[in-house]
């Protein structure tokens, strides 16, 4: 392909829809991902992601009339999976039982008659990238091999045919915690080594920061918000994306511009500054999520000018290593929870207690004003 | 459920178990009985199983029984097979009411089944024999490879067939590669239950079978009505023994895919 | 150039509907021809007059029906019903303890089952000439009766109402087990310990827990005994004699010596309704099951 290809989208995805019966699975979703990109769709069981994927993968069709699917430029809705340019790993591996693993990895190969001396070398070059030694387990059949040996022999397998895409349905489920973080770190750099354009599909909102360029988020079968792990996680646009990543704290209130042309918020027994933003209106309702740790806690006539401050009572300290949770209850709002970090509790112990009336303060540049509904 | 068993379920049991087993093994015990009319026991021999040698309308029976027997089975497992790949990859419209006539067969009494058929052969002017007997034999054996193969199938991970699919494998490939060699199986265990139910039939077949063609299971039922020697347990046994041989063979295909199986990559290790 | 061949043959299979009904093709033709039309032709037959030689003539009437009115044939039904009845009660005495045992059984729990299946799948003319060995004049029974001086002429067990409902018992006792055990496998040993740290004696725990939860099970068993019970030819005629008729008997007997084609269809007819109806009340009973599949 000509380098002036290589810019276009690989991945786009216009429009599209998907009902099961009377369930709208997907609903008019549109993005597109870039060539060599960690592109994740992010979201709760049921959000649509997974059919997301298998409408990529072919293994679905969009409803009639709903959009397009175009891969490395061309129209797919029709074509079937084997003819298009990607390969998938499935979320239980889906290893052939009675195939060992270096049959099962030739299996396509074969079948387009690859030469011989071309097959065992793509096939021990699959097995080296993800590092299993293709001496030691091309004889092996599946149900001979851990959890974490089926999942790389799935990724190898997928990797066999050098896809231009690959498309992954939440692959690191059934491992442990630490193998998963491993594992994580070993295909972000196996994304960036290949080149390849991956698709990964996941629950976990931690991975999806962890690994990704780009992430969609999806609820209910919509987009929600589609951006870097920094912007979805510093600037989510929905309530739903600001506690699904993360967790935030919600205030609300109406907003009123004053004369210096700042906004600020009004509500019930609170008032707080909020950063200018074009959907701001006089008299609106406005809904602002701050994350815990975006605050900090302070007596309440020591509150730093120029910051927003609700008071309240110290409920809980909830330790967790690295940072502190100290949820405060305020008035007319709720609990509230702050994210304090953790200078040594043996050391520097922190000096609020349980029922001590504090102010819960933030910078009010650092919230966000969400999107209504 | 795993607690001790009280004495008196035990007792139950047993009694039940003994009533389920012991007509069948005494019939095979005396079988072997050296006195042509009495049930003592003489002695042991084989001469009933001789006598069995002697006798042209039982090694014709047996012959004709294994024809038809192989025919339909062959006939059947294929109609049945691809019924429950129909049924169970495929949406369609009708899908529940052809499930259900499928099931029609089965619950059907014997003796409706075999007199429609003769009705329908003498209305065609079939001449009655091996011909229409396979046919019968076929039409009430589809229904039991369906449901065997069906089982199987609806326990296959059907992720198998996609994930070769995205890897390249066109349907024809996909099938003969990935969902055949798990099917097998289930499919051989259809065989043997449809030739069993083949083999063993004698409703039916006594009403399709005309004057002419009598398959083991006649022959057995006219010895039964008229004579009283131990060949009739003789050869009863042979059925048992051969029967029970079948259906132990396809419950150890059914169970091969439990253990070794198509499920087997679900468990992480 | 095959692969083209090949792209096109797949192309025209893989298209949802055509394949399905390339695989549906035979089977359903062979089923429609050769079960369903012959039983409409024969249902066609129960209202024709009967012919000459046996078979039909021409015309509709409903004379075969109107004769089941007649006592003795009304008998045949009531006999054919109560012993399936009764057949079917037997089994669940018989069977439930036993598919309680095999539940609780552990590691024999397969090696049971097949000893309860393994039966049920040889020959039923086998089977029932095993008890025909067992409960003739000269058979065994009588033999060692006779031998122990408990009685001092043989016993008339053959052909007695009570010959065919061992048999029937015997042949269908194994359709009664199965759906029994299935529904007590599922049962969770955790209510039954619940029921038991709250203060419920183990009688008690039976009726008021386990029995109910395996009620679909006991009713399953008991459709899959009473419908073929109904249906039952083989039994009644060799264990029966002729004064034992139930339907199956009377449609065989229409068919061969009484040469009353009509009037076999209309009985014949008959049983599968009533056949059918049990089989709705099943189906019914059980809710929609998974596709219609049965257990």
């Amino acid at each position: 392909m000509s380098t002036a290809v290589s810019h276009q989208p690989v991945v786009q995805f216009i429009g599209v829809s998907k009902s099961f019966g009377d369930i709208r699975a997907v609903s008019d979703v549109s993005f597109e991902v870039n060539p060599g990109e960690f592109f994740s769709v992010l979201g709760p069981s049921g959000c649509g992601k997974t059919t997301t994927l298998r409408l990529l993968a072919g293994l679905e069709q969009p409803d009639e009339g709903s959009g397009e699917i175009r891969l490395l430029g061309q129209i797919v809705n029709q074509t079937r999976p084997y003819e298009r340019p990607l390969s998938m790993v499935f979320q239980n591996y889906a290893l052939f039982p009675h195939l060992s693993v270096a049959r099962d990895l030739l299996l396509n190969l074969k079948q387009r008659k690859t030469p011989r001396a071309e097959i065992d070398r793509r096939v021990g070059r699959a097995l080296e990238t993800v590092r299993l030694d293709p001496a030691l387990f091309g004889r092996r059949m599946p149900g001979q091999l851990s959890g974490g040996q089926r999942q790389r022999v799935a990724l190898a397998r997928a990797l066999v045919l050098e896809p231009a895409i690959l498309l992954l349905d939440e692959p690191l489920g059934a491992i442990d915690l630490k193998l998963r973080k491993e594992m994580q770190l070993e295909l972000k750099a196996l994304n960036k080594q290949l080149r390849t354009t991956f698709v990964y599909v996941t629950h976990d909102q931690e991975e999806a920061l962890t690994m990704s360029d780009r992430i969609a988020v999806m609820e209910n079968g919509q987009l929600a918000q589609l951006g870097t792990p920094a912007e979805i996680y510093e600037n989510p646009r929905t309530e739903f994306v600001a506690t699904f990543i993360g967790e935030s704290n919600f205030f609300q209130g109406h907003a009123t511009k004053d004369s210096r042309g700042e906004w600020s918020a009004h509500g019930p027994g609170l008032s707080f500054r909020v950063p200018d933003t074009p959907r701001l209106e006089n008299g609106s309702q406005v809904r602002v999520a701050v994350r815990p740790e975006w605050m900090d806690i302070c007596r309440p006539d020591q509150v730093p000018p120029a910051e927003n401050a609700v008071i309240g009572t110290i409920d809980d300290l909830i330790y967790l290593g690295e940072t502190i949770h100290v949820v405060v209850t305020v008035p007319q709002v709720g609990k509230v929870k702050v994210a304090v970090r953790n200078e040594g509790q043996l050391l520097k112990p922190l000096v609020w207690k349980r029922g001590e009336t504090v102010a819960v303060v933030w910078r009010p540049e650092e919230c966000q004003v969400l999107e209504a509904g | 459920m795993n607690r001790r068993a009280p004495r008196w379920l035990l007792a139950v049991s047993g009694v039940v178990y003994a009533f389920l087993h012991l007509p069948l093994l005494i019939l095979i015990v005396f079988s072997f009985n050296d006195s042509k009319f009495s049930v003592k026991w003489e002695g042991f021999t084989f001469r009933w199983y001789k006598r069995l040698l002697e006798r042209p309308e039982i090694l014709y029976g047996l012959k004709l029984s294994l024809l038809v027997g192989l025919t339909a089975t062959l006939i059947a497992t294929l109609l049945g097979t691809l019924l429950a790949l129909a049924l169970a990859r495929h949406r369609f419209t009708g899908r529940r009411a052809i499930e259900a006539f499928l099931y029609l067969p089965i619950v059907t009494p014997e003796i409706v089944m075999g007199i429609s058929l003769l009705i329908l052969f003498v209305l065609l002017r079939l001449p009655l024999g091996f011909a229409t007997i396979t046919i019968a034999h076929v039409a009430f054996c589809i229904s039991f490879v369906v449901l065997v193969v069906l089982a199987r199938l609806q326990g296959m991970d059907q992720q198998l067939e996609e994930a070769a699919m995205t890897l390249g494998a066109d349907e024809m490939a996909t099938f003969w590669r990935i969902t055949l060699p798990q099917l097998w199986p289930g499919i051989f265990a259809g065989a043997l239950l449809a030739f069993t139910m083949s083999f063993d039939d004698f409703v039916i077949t006594s009403f399709v079978s005309g004057s002419g063609s009598s398959t083991l299971p006649i022959v057995v039922y006219g010895m039964v009505r008229k004579t009283v020697e131990p060949s009739i347990n003789a050869i009863s046994t042979i059925i048992l023994l051969v029967t029970a041989l079948l259906i132990y063979l396809a419950d150890r295909m059914v169970r091969r895919d439990a253990k070794g199986g198509s499920r087997g990559c679900d468990e992480a290790a | 150039m095959s692969i083209s061949w090949r792209r096109r043959v797949v192309r025209w299979f893989s298209h949802p509907g055509s394949q399905a009904w390339t695989l549906l093709g035979p089977g359903m033709s062979w089923l429609i021809v050769f079960f369903l039309v012959p039983i409409l032709i024969m249902l066609a037959y129960s209202f024709m007059p009967r012919g000459i030689y046996g078979g039909v003539d021409s015309g509709v009437t409903l004379e075969h029906y109107a004769r089941f009115i007649d006592p003795l044939y009304l008998d045949v039904l009531q006999r054919t019903f109560l012993w399936s009845l009764a057949c079917t009660v037997i089994c669940l005495v018989l069977g439930y303890p036993v598919a309680y045992l095999i539940a609780g059984s552990g590691r024999w729990r397969h090696l049971l089952l097949l000893l309860v299946v393994l039966p049920f799948w040889t020959s039923f003319l086998v089977r029932t000439f095993a008890l025909i060995f067992l409960l003739r004049d000269t058979g065994l029974i009588n033999d060692w009766l006779l031998r122990l001086g408990l009685t001092h002429e043989p016993l008339i067990i053959l052909y007695t109402p009570a010959a065919v409902m061992v048999g029937l018992v015997y042949g269908f006792l194994p359709l009664m087990i199965l759906p029994v055990y299935a529904s007590l496998e599922k049962l969770d040993a955790s209510l039954l310990e619940a029921a038991e740290v709250l203060g419920a004696r183990p009688s008690a725990s039976f009726w008021r827990v386990t029995l109910p939860l395996s009620m679909p099970g006991v009713i399953a068993g008991s459709l899959l005994v009473f419908i073929p019970a109904l249906g039952s030819f083989l039994t009644s005629d060799l264990l029966g004699g002729a004064k034992q008729m139930m339907i199956g008997n009377l449609v065989q007997n229409q068919f061969a010596a009484a040469r009353n084609w009509p009037f076999g269809s209309a009985a014949s007819f008959i049983v599968m309704v009533l056949v059918l109806v049990a089989v709705l009340i099943y189906l019914r009973i059980r809710g929609r099951g998974p596709a219609g599949t049965l257990p």
